[in-house]
């Protein structure tokens, strides 16, 4: 058997893509494996049922609840703002402006360019935008920036799984009589449910792992979060805190927080998957 | 409603963008009959169809010009509720889309829109619209299961009887069975003529055999011009123009 050159470079280029998917798996169990191996012996029930005492960043007891907590309301707050103010942008790109539309064109061009902003861009804008508001670091502001940081991948997501919806499903619902509004929210919306839901998804994973865009606008606190006008911490910075002290003990817990910060992601995709796969069953296909 | 003809279409021209596909077509549709559109590929069958009931400016580089009229009504009349308009003619597509949602829904879906909301109401529509397409004996016990779960067939027979159940007056149907096997066809075919008694239908096919089956008038479109209309009978017979004998007879396709 002789070897072509044909089949030199099909050989090649396998090689070459089992390379990339080995490389990308190990990148990812080292992750993994990096927090589990030092995050899990710091990891204990205090953890995550109490608060920072005094001298908890020298080493001294206490938890991280109050990051935990505040990491999850300040990005729901943030997903959920994002969500109400980017479904009506993405309808109107994909239901209300037809596939030539150059308005729509633009809008899609300065939302790419947003996504494309740096976080500490989007923490100093809400830094800016506080103060012209008259808030101080607070969970109101760092739901704001977060909000503002997640709003691009947001409508953009949606808007591409929203243009996937066929042209003749949109022609059944008008043929009934329905009107463009009720065709986007009754039918078009449902029918791109799954894929606006891992949109969503997508958007809460990086709100909730993002530390610039909070770092002045959120602030930090040991205390738990009780108003919306209070300073509240938040997974990232505890981590940043943590692992910014001399003391290895009190860095073991960063990684304990970065395990507990990967844990909560995964637990919420879990239950997005579940709902996604509950809607998924009535799309057309 | 009476009166022989239930639509009329008076110097329709369409245009997509610089293309002229619908040239000066005049015609009446005979009211309670089935009119078949018939001609070759890209002749602008599935366009005067979609023109009928205003689905057209759903696309963006459209124009259109000239007159419809369902019954006494200007279907273009400025001011006329779009969505009225489209009710009263019901539309089934290539591929039957049903709407992402139960059976049951898919049915209900029209009558709530226009303010059906007694649950009673709702149940008596969707039993008899799925009587009206034989379906609700092959569905009775999972009318609230996803309708893609349903053959490609039973979706199209749905998607027939999610237009019944707004009561139009005409059925829309753009070459309905092209995407079935011929079981299903034929019984979209017997739907068809249980209906044409109460509605008015208007089919596009390019198959002829269905047209000689079915139809009672027949439209002949040849690339953007209605050759010849008339009825069934005389077309397949003893059309008037040369081209349309020797389309029905398959020399030209
Ligand atoms: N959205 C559109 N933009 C531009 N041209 C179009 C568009 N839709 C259809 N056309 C063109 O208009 C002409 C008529 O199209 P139409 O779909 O009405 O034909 P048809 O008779 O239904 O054909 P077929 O039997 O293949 O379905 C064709 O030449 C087609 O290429
Ligand atoms: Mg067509």
């Amino acid at each position: 058997m002789r070897w072509s050159w044909r089949k030199v470079e099909e050989t090649f280029f396998r090689c070459l893509m089992m390379a990339a998917v080995v490389l990308v798996m190990l990148i990812l169990l080292w992750i993994l494996l990096t927090i589990l191996v030092r995050g899990v012996p710091a990891l204990d029930w205090e953890m995550v049922s109490r608060t920072p005492r005094g001298g908890f960043y020298l080493g001294k007891s206490g938890g991280i609840l109050n990051a935990i907590l505040g990491s999850l309301f300040l990005t729901l707050g943030a997903t959920l703002a994002a969500f109400v103010a980017g479904l009506p942008v993405a309808l109107y790109l994909t239901c209300f402006r037809g596939d030539s539309s150059r308005t729509a064109a633009f809008i899609r061009t300065v939302l790419d360019v947003l996504w494309g902003i740096p976080s500490i861009v989007y923490g100093a804008f809400g830094f800016v935008l506080m103060i012209w508001l008259g808030l101080r670091a607070s969970l109101l502001g760092g739901m704001l920036a977060v909000a503002l940081l997640i709003l691009p991948i947001m409508i953009r997501g949606m808007d591409e799984v929203i243009r996937l919806v066929p042209r003749e499903l949109y022609d059944s619902a008008y043929a009934l009589g329905a009107t463009k509004m009720e065709t986007a929210f009754r039918v078009v919306i449902r029918q791109a449910a799954p894929g606006i839901l891992s949109t969503v998804l997508i958007a809460l994973g990086r709100g909730m792992g993002d530390a610039a865009s909070v770092l002045f606008t959120a602030g930090y606190t040991d205390a738990l979060p009780s108003s919306l006008l209070e300073p509240v911490a938040t997974l990232p910075l505890a981590i940043f805190f943590q692992l910014g002290t001399p003391f290895p003990e009190v860095q073991e817990r960063a990684y304990a927080s970065a395990l507990l910060l990967t844990i909560l992601i995964l637990v919420i995709s879990g239950v997005a998957r579940w709902l996604i796969r509950r809607y998924a069953r009535q799309v057309v296909r | 409603m009476t009166g022989e003809h239930v639509i009329h279409a008076r110097d329709l021209n369409v245009y997509y963008g610089q293309l002229h596909v619908l040239k000066d077509i005049t015609v009446a549709i005979p009211r309670s009959k089935i009119t078949a559109i018939i001609g070759p590929s890209g002749c602008g069958k599935s366009t005067l169809l979609r023109s009928f009931n205003r689905l057209l400016e759903t696309m963006d580089n459209v124009r259109l010009a000239g007159s419809v009229r369902l019954g006494p009504q200007d279907v273009y009349a400025p001011g006329v509720d779009v969505t009225l308009i489209r009710k009263k003619m019901g539309l089934l597509a290539q591929r039957p889309f049903p709407l992402p949602m139960s059976i049951y829904e898919n049915v209900a879906f029209g009558p709530r829109l226009h303010g059906i909301r007694n649950r009673r109401a709702l149940d008596r529509l969707v039993e008899d619209n799925l009587q009206l397409t034989g379906l609700w004996s092959e569905v009775r016990d999972r009318l609230h299961t996803p309708a893609v779960e349903l053959s490609i067939g039973q979706q199209q027979r749905l998607c027939l009887a999610r237009g019944l159940a707004v009561e139009p007056e005409v059925i829309l149907a753009d070459e309905p069975t092209s995407a079935l096997d011929p079981q299903s066809s034929r019984r979209i075919e017997e739907c068809f003529r249980h209906l044409k008694d109460r509605y008015s239908i208007v089919m596009v096919t390019h198959i002829l055999r269905q047209a000689r089956r079915l139809a009672d008038y027949i439209l002949f479109l040849y690339m953007g011009e209605l050759v010849e209309h008339g009825p069934a009978e005389q077309m397949f017979n003893a059309p008037r123009r040369e081209l349309t004998r020797e389309y029905v007879q398959g020399v030209i396709s």
